[in-house]
């Protein structure tokens, strides 16, 4: 199957290329890359949809399939670094064919899967049964999160030397933080040998016992129990000294609080080897998105403040924070649908990430298109060393499709994910998915 | 003539003239209380449930007592006794009790927002009679009810609200209905207590107890919850009634005509010394009155419509 992607806008952040061409890719692989045009060499349809059948793109090159692009971007598969996939144990919830189908709607090529499943993904076994149920089951690519410590209980570490053999990408032991410093720094250390990223879940239990909102003027309002701003930050302080003792490879997810992002920008002034992302619902959101007791704006780290959304938009800005990723977890209706202390932590995000960005960030001037797209494809690959993330002639033709201008109503109840705990139903988005192709075949079209 | 909302959820939501109406619809209530014959047929043929997830007292009576005096039918739920105990959720207890075609529940429960999600499941009314640290609508109309009816007024006046302001649905209730109906509002106690951005709904925050009371009208206590301690918030009993307790000596410094409102049960001796309690400025057991006309009033206004009483 050989497909020409024809009068495209092509952004690809890692090369900085951002220019009109052609992209011709078979294999798997992108084999060519042209100026589109008179003259070009490909024959390109004029206007209109993509065009389906066989047609002569140059002398003696066959093509089997004309995808026009005119109008739209082209990109590097975005690449999401934090979903909760759920399967195995809750599969009620999501599953690696459901979840991996909505990565692809949302335009992500590829996902890194958290390891808090039942089982825990601690052991070579589980690692396995995910890449082998993803590969059979799977739209994208799946690349799992090793757990740091067995049954992410936070006492002894996990084989992470195995988890790295059998094909995890990172370690974390996300959902729950690793309490014990000792233990993370011997986490650190351990994972350094094999240059593995640390992703820490920062947050201190004790300071946010019982809390399940940020510690603020609606956790006040509402008589919900608060989690302050330094149950985060007080663990990224803390884990960024780990990182300079050990030297080893710190990845922050989702960070919230303004306090966060001040420190892990000092820190990479220092030269520690920090990286971190945030999420579109805590850069589209603020904790007034809680009032009404809504479940659906319940997670963990909270939405927080208006000023602690502006740090992460600074912070996205001036690349202090290098990834967005969704922190997608799935929950089913009736368990949001209770008593707010009740109802699980999470939203799901991979089917509203990618217009969350355009019409947020990028929409607003805050963030230049390049920049929003190189943390979707290029900086998460760079963190996790996947060879992924770039458009050149023979990379893997892992490709997102997208229209800028495409305006749309998020319905969670057409999404492809099991779930439909989303904050953003309803919401008037501008900049749609097209088509999304994962190793040179095309597994979402609009 | 009747409140033009379904159910009674937060004091935040009502409006200043919807206050003074439950509070003079609650005047002619209370005169039921003082007859013979305790029984007017304005709620006759409707049903009352009350659905309680915590223990309670004086609320639950003084709701059960309110339905009978207005001929309602009146059913308590207790989560000992039902399928709460089994594990059923609050969504189907509500679908439950839906199918059963009450027309007001009350609902008292530990989790803030725990009412507002069943109003989301009845077509009946529902009345909020606590949920988690958030609201307490009908005891904050109780507690205005009987300041106005000792002051004969509540625009101008100065309360000061003393205890843990943060784990505190009466605090919230009240602010927000003394804010409405053109009173001052401080609140008093430890800093471990007091909610971030408290200030932002309108009172003055203090945590001396002496300096909170110096000039205001009514001074509320607010229950210690004694579990506390373990989670940190003060040191000792001892320590918490030498400083925010209230005792004779520390009133002295307060106006000659304050008045003493606690929304009970008491703690003797830890947030209020018996002697306050049971002093001549105590308007506690008053609140307890007033409860059951305010209640009424309540029911009233959001099932009855009918007959006036």
């Amino acid at each position: 199957m050989r497909i020409l992607i024809a009068g495209g806008r092509v952004i690809d952040p890692a090369s900085g290329v951002d220019e009109v061409v052609d992209l011709l890719i078979e294999d798997g692989r992108i084999i060519r890359i042209q100026k589109n045009g008179p003259g070009s060499g490909f024959q390109v349809p004029s206007k209109g949809k993509a065009e389906r059948g066989k047609r002569r793109a140059e002398p003696g090159l066959q093509v089997d399939r004309v995808m026009d692009a005119a109008g739209l971007v082209v990109c590097p598969g975005l690449i999401d670094m934090h979903v909760h996939l759920r399967q195995p144990g809750r599969e009620d919830k999501e599953t690696i064919a459901t979840g991996t189908l909505a990565a692809a709607r949302g335009g992500f090529t590829a996902v890194c899967c958290m390891p808090n499943t039942d089982p825990v993904n601690d052991t070579r076994s589980v690692t396995e049964f995910i890449l082998d149920t993803a590969k059979r089951e799977g739209a994208v690519h799946v690349y799992p999160v090793g757990a740091i410590s067995k049954g992410l209980r936070g006492e002894e570490l996990a084989e992470i030397g195995e988890l790295f053999e059998s094909g995890c990408v990172a370690v974390s032991d996300d959902g729950r933080p690793v309490m014990n410093a000792e233990l993370m720094r011997r986490a650190m250390e351990y994972a350094g040998m094999f240059d593995l990223p640390v992703i820490s879940h920062c947050e201190d239990l004790h300071l946010s016992g019982k809390g399940v909102v940020h510690e603020g003027i609606v956790s006040t309002e509402l008589g919900l129990c608060g989690i302050p701003s330094a149950s985060e930050a007080a663990m990224v302080a803390r884990d960024l000294l780990l990182a300079e003792l050990t030297g080893a490879r710190l990845h922050i997810a989702h960070v919230s609080a303004a306090e966060s992002v001040r420190l892990i920008r000092e820190a990479k002034a220092r030269g520690v080897r920090v990286s971190c992302e945030a999420t579109p619902h805590h850069f589209a959101l603020t904790e007034e998105a809680v009032r009404g007791f809504n479940t659906n704006a319940k997670m963990n780290p909270p939405l927080r403040s208006e000023s602690d959304r502006q740090a992460i938009l600074a912070g996205l800005c001036d690349g202090t924070i290098d990834v967005i990723a969704t922190d997608h977890a799935p929950h089913t209706i009736q368990d949001k649908e209770q008593e707010f202390d009740v109802a699980p932590f999470g939203v799901i995000g991979s089917e509203t990430a990618l217009a969350l960005t355009l019409s947020t960030l990028v929409a607003s001037g805050a963030l230049p298109l390049k920049q929003a797209i190189a943390k979707l494809t290029s900086e998460p690959a760079r963190i996790l060393k996947l060879p992924k993330g770039r458009i050149a002639e023979g990379a893997d033709a892992d490709l997102t499709i997208f229209d800028p201008d495409r305006e749309w109503t998020v319905d969670a109840f057409g999404f492809a994910s099991k779930s439909r705990n989303t904050p953003f139903h309803g919401w008037e988005l501008k900049g749609g998915t097209v088509a999304t192709i994962v190793a040179g075949k095309v597994v979402w079209e609009a | 003539m009747g409140l033009a909302r379904k159910d009674l959820l937060r004091m935040q939501e009502l409006t200043a003239d919807e206050i003074r109406l439950i509070l003079d619809t609650a005047e002619s209530m209370k005169q039921v209380a003082g007859r013979d014959i305790k029984k007017v047929p304005a709620l006759r043929g409707k049903t009352l449930i009350n659905l309680f997830y915590e223990a309670s007292t004086r609320t639950r009576t003084s709701f059960e007592i309110a339905g009978k005096w207005l001929s309602a039918d009146v059913i308590n739920v207790s989560t000992s006794s039902s399928s709460v105990a089994k594990g059923e959720s609050l969504k189907d207890i509500g679908l439950t009790l839906q199918a059963m075609h009450p027309d007001i529940v009350v609902l008292r429960h530990p989790a803030s927002g725990a009412a507002e999600f069943l109003a989301k499941q009845l077509a009946a009314s529902v009345i909020n009679a606590g949920d988690g640290a958030h609201e307490h609508p009908s005891q904050a109309l109780l507690d205005l009810f009987t300041i106005r009816e000792k002051k004969g007024r509540l625009e101008g006046l100065k309360a000061a609200i003393v205890g843990d302001i943060a784990h505190s649905r009466v605090a919230r209730s009240n602010i927000h209905g003394m804010r409405k109906v053109g009173m001052e509002v401080r609140v008093a106690g430890p800093r471990t207590m007091l909610p971030c951005f408290i200030d932002r709904l309108g009172v003055e925050v203090f945590t001396d107890l002496e300096r909170a009371i110096a000039d205001v009208d009514i001074i509320m206590m607010l229950r210690l919850q004694l579990e506390r301690q373990q989670a940190g918030l003060f040191p000792s009993l001892r320590e918490y009634s030498r400083l925010f307790g209230l005792t004779l000596p520390r009133l002295k410094g307060a106006k000659s005509d304050v008045l003493i409102m606690h929304p009970g049960p008491i703690n003797r001796g830890v947030e209020i010394a018996p002697e306050v309690a049971d002093g001549p400025y105590s308007l506690i057991l008053n609140q307890v009155e007033n409860g059951v006309a305010v209640r009424m009033a309540l029911l009233y206004l959001l099932a009855g419509g009918g007959q006036a009483a």
